[in-house]
């Protein structure tokens, strides 16, 4: 019956799809390329935080423990923590996701080393983990370690947690697994108020180590402290 | 592992976006040629035809088949009907036996051999220049008969004409379901119509030329599938079918899941195996979009629905698994509700880009196929049966699909050896 085939037909059917399929790679580059500026945008604004922190702190000394405030950049950070983990699975492995994560690794070691002089110049005891994990091979204990934490910072909002990926290629994470002498063998590790622990640690466990050390106060629904009172509690 | 995976996303979902690009730009070359009549149309002249009514235990619905063929819009001296009762163990010949006294009524009773040999039983005592069959499970338009005939008086070559088939008083979830997939058949057998493609004749009332059985032989068994068959031959042979849009038949549709699973599972193994026969000619371009456009990309729908159906598995099996590993760490834990909503979250893959455009794509088709039933009395609100349709076929078709082809190898193990 209808022996005339209309391949100009077929060919401008293909050329259409390929057309949707190449406008949807277009539109989704361009929504990725939005959302590595949007990283980008909050790490700037972390560094400028944490320069403008360890200024304050150059500046007023001891003196001014009290008017030192951690609120403003746990969040921030923890935001571009989450948002960095989301984007690394799912705008793909490229060049500019790892550059963001060194920055990112980079930027919470600075935090860090803040958070330690406040803590020993203020005589106060910040709540912070160091936790390195790797990417680089299948780490079932890895991912089991992540759950952890989160739970526990969900339940803890002083608590610190500063993540730092084995392979990362920076010299200051390199820095930081030679001091605590970590190595690829025994990931997952934490460092806690000192302490090296190697291997997957439970929650309950790790809980009761962190209260101890920390003195933390657990959140309850709505009738916790005013978030002020917490935060000077550790300070 | 992840290359060969995302590699047989991009052909499936490439294929999907292929097929409906192809039904849409087809919609757009013939749109004006769509039309839906809702009066009485004139004739030059008024053909005789023969509608053969093959009934085996259809005692419920038998009634109102013969009723409304009664009440077809066409000269009753024009028109005769065999109704061939194939062995029925239920009342369905008491009832068969109650309209003898109809002129134009024939009734037959044979020992049962399946629908085909009722249908051949039928053609052979035809005299008729057109012949049609009714399955005694549906019920006819009555302006039906006249619209079919417009097409074969405005055309000599066009050798058979499908009609729209809809679900007859769609009640529950599974019908409702149904309703959509059979109004979007609507809009895909006349855009096959058009590139002259249809790879089915449907039992409830496809009107042929007498012609088509003289030169191609009767109907075969087919794997069950008898109508879908004739199709395949009348296209191997070059002859014309045409779909007429606004000739509704109101067709009963299973209740009950493992009704609707049997029915599916033969339609499916039908396909597979009709097209198996028929192997020779798929891709040949001698026999036209038929075989370089409906059997390559109805065989690979079938793939496609088994690959949706297992990579959703695997995603929700993953969601699952990280689920239980998170209880078996923490225990229940109350995370709380994300708070704000973040657009940076949400997905703008390229792939999930593209499956939303292969969606979008299939809810145009439903739409368009509501529009071509508005002739019915098809009645609208909230179209919550497109969720129905979604859902009921998504999850339970790749089952009769697999099924299906399991059952074809199982039967093909033998004959390769």
């Amino acid at each position: 019956m209808n022996n005339n085939i209309d391949w100009k037909k077929y060919l401008i059917v293909f050329a259409i799809t390929l057309g949707l399929f190449l406008s949807a790679s277009y539109v989704s580059n361009y929504f990725g390329d939005k959302k590595i500026d949007q990283l980008k945008a909050i790490q700037d604004k972390i560094a400028i935080d944490i320069l403008s922190s360890e200024t304050q702190f150059s500046l007023l000394s001891e003196l001014s423990c009290k008017n030192i405030s951690d609120g403003a950049l746990s969040p921030e950070l923890r935001e571009l923590g989450g948002k960095l983990e989301w984007g690394e699975s799912n705008l793909g492995a490229t060049e500019e996701v790892s550059y963001l994560r060194k920055y990112y690794s980079l930027l919470q070691i600075k935090d860090y080393l803040l958070m330690k002089r406040i803590s020993e110049r203020c005589k106060v005891k910040s709540a912070f983990i160091l936790y390195f994990y790797t990417t680089a091979e299948n780490c079932s204990e890895c991912q089991q370690q992540g759950i952890v934490l989160s739970a526990l910072r969900n339940k803890y909002p002083e608590l610190r947690v500063y993540s730092f990926d084995y392979s990362t290629d920076l010299s200051a994470v390199k820095a930081m697994l030679q001091i605590y002498k970590i190595k690829d063998t025994v990931l997952p590790a934490l460092v806690v108020d000192g302490d090296v622990l190697t291997g997957f640690h439970g929650i309950d466990e790790l809980e009761s180590q962190i209260k101890e050390s920390f003195k933390l106060q657990e959140t309850l629904p709505e009738e916790t402290l005013p978030a002020t009172e917490t935060n000077k509690k550790n300070f | 592992m992840t290359f060969i995976t995302s590699a047989i996303f991009y052909i499936v979902i490439f294929t999907s976006v292929y097929v409906q690009v192809f039904f849409l730009v087809t919609f757009l070359q013939n749109r004006k040629k769509i039309f839906i009549r809702d009066r009485e149309v004139v004739l030059s002249r008024y053909p005789r035809v023969t509608i053969i009514v093959p009934c085996w235990n259809e005692e419920t619905t038998i009634y109102k088949t013969i009723r409304s063929l009664l009440n077809l819009n066409y000269p009753k001296d024009k028109i005769t009907f065999f109704l061939i009762d194939d062995g029925s163990t239920d009342g369905t010949w008491h009832i068969i036996e109650k309209f003898e006294k109809y002129a134009n009524i024939k009734i037959f009773h044979k020992e049962n051999g399946g629908k085909y040999t009722a249908l051949n039983f039928g053609l052979e005592n035809t005299e008729t220049e057109f012949v049609g069959c009714l399955d005694a499970d549906s019920i006819v338009d009555k302006e039906a008969l006249r619209r079919i005939f417009t097409y074969f008086e405005k055309d000599a070559s066009i050798m058979a004409v499908a009609p729209a088939v809809v679900v007859n008083e769609p009640k529950g979830i599974l019908q409702n379901a149904q309703r959509v997939e059979y109004n979007m058949g609507i809009y895909f057998k006349k855009m096959l119509g058009f590139l002259g493609a249809i790879n089915v004749t449907p039992g409830p009332f496809t009107i042929f030329r007498k012609k088509v059985f003289d030169d191609l032989g009767p109907y075969k068994h087919a794997h069950n599938t008898e109508d879908m068959e004739i199709a395949y031959r009348m296209q191997k042979n070059h002859y014309k079918i045409e779909h007429c849009n606004d000739a509704y038949v109101y067709t009963n549709t299973p209740v009950a899941l493992n009704k609707l699973f049997k029915q599916r599972l033969r339609w499916i193994y039908g396909f597979i195996n009709n097209t198996l026969d028929y192997r020779a000619i798929v891709l040949d371009r001698k026999y036209g979009n038929f075989s370089l456009f409906t059997l390559p990309t109805g065989s690979l729908t079938v793939l496609a629905v088994v690959y949706v159906f297992f990579s959703g598995l695997y995603n929700i099996g993953q969601f699952i698994y990280s689920k239980i590993l998170e209880y078996q760490i923490i225990g229940f834990h109350f995370s709380g509700w994300p708070g704000n909503f973040d657009f940076f979250f949400i997905n703008t893959q390229t792939s999930f880009i593209v499956t939303i455009g292969a969606y979008s794509m299939v809810i145009f088709a439903i739409i368009f196929g509501k529009q071509m039933t508005r002739g019915t009395k098809e009645k609208w609100g909230f179209p919550y049966q497109v969720i129905y349709y979604f859902v009921v076929f998504s999850f339970i078709a790749p089952f009769w699909i697999m099924n299906a082809v399991y059952n074809t190898l199982i039967s093909r193990t033998p004959a390769w050896r």
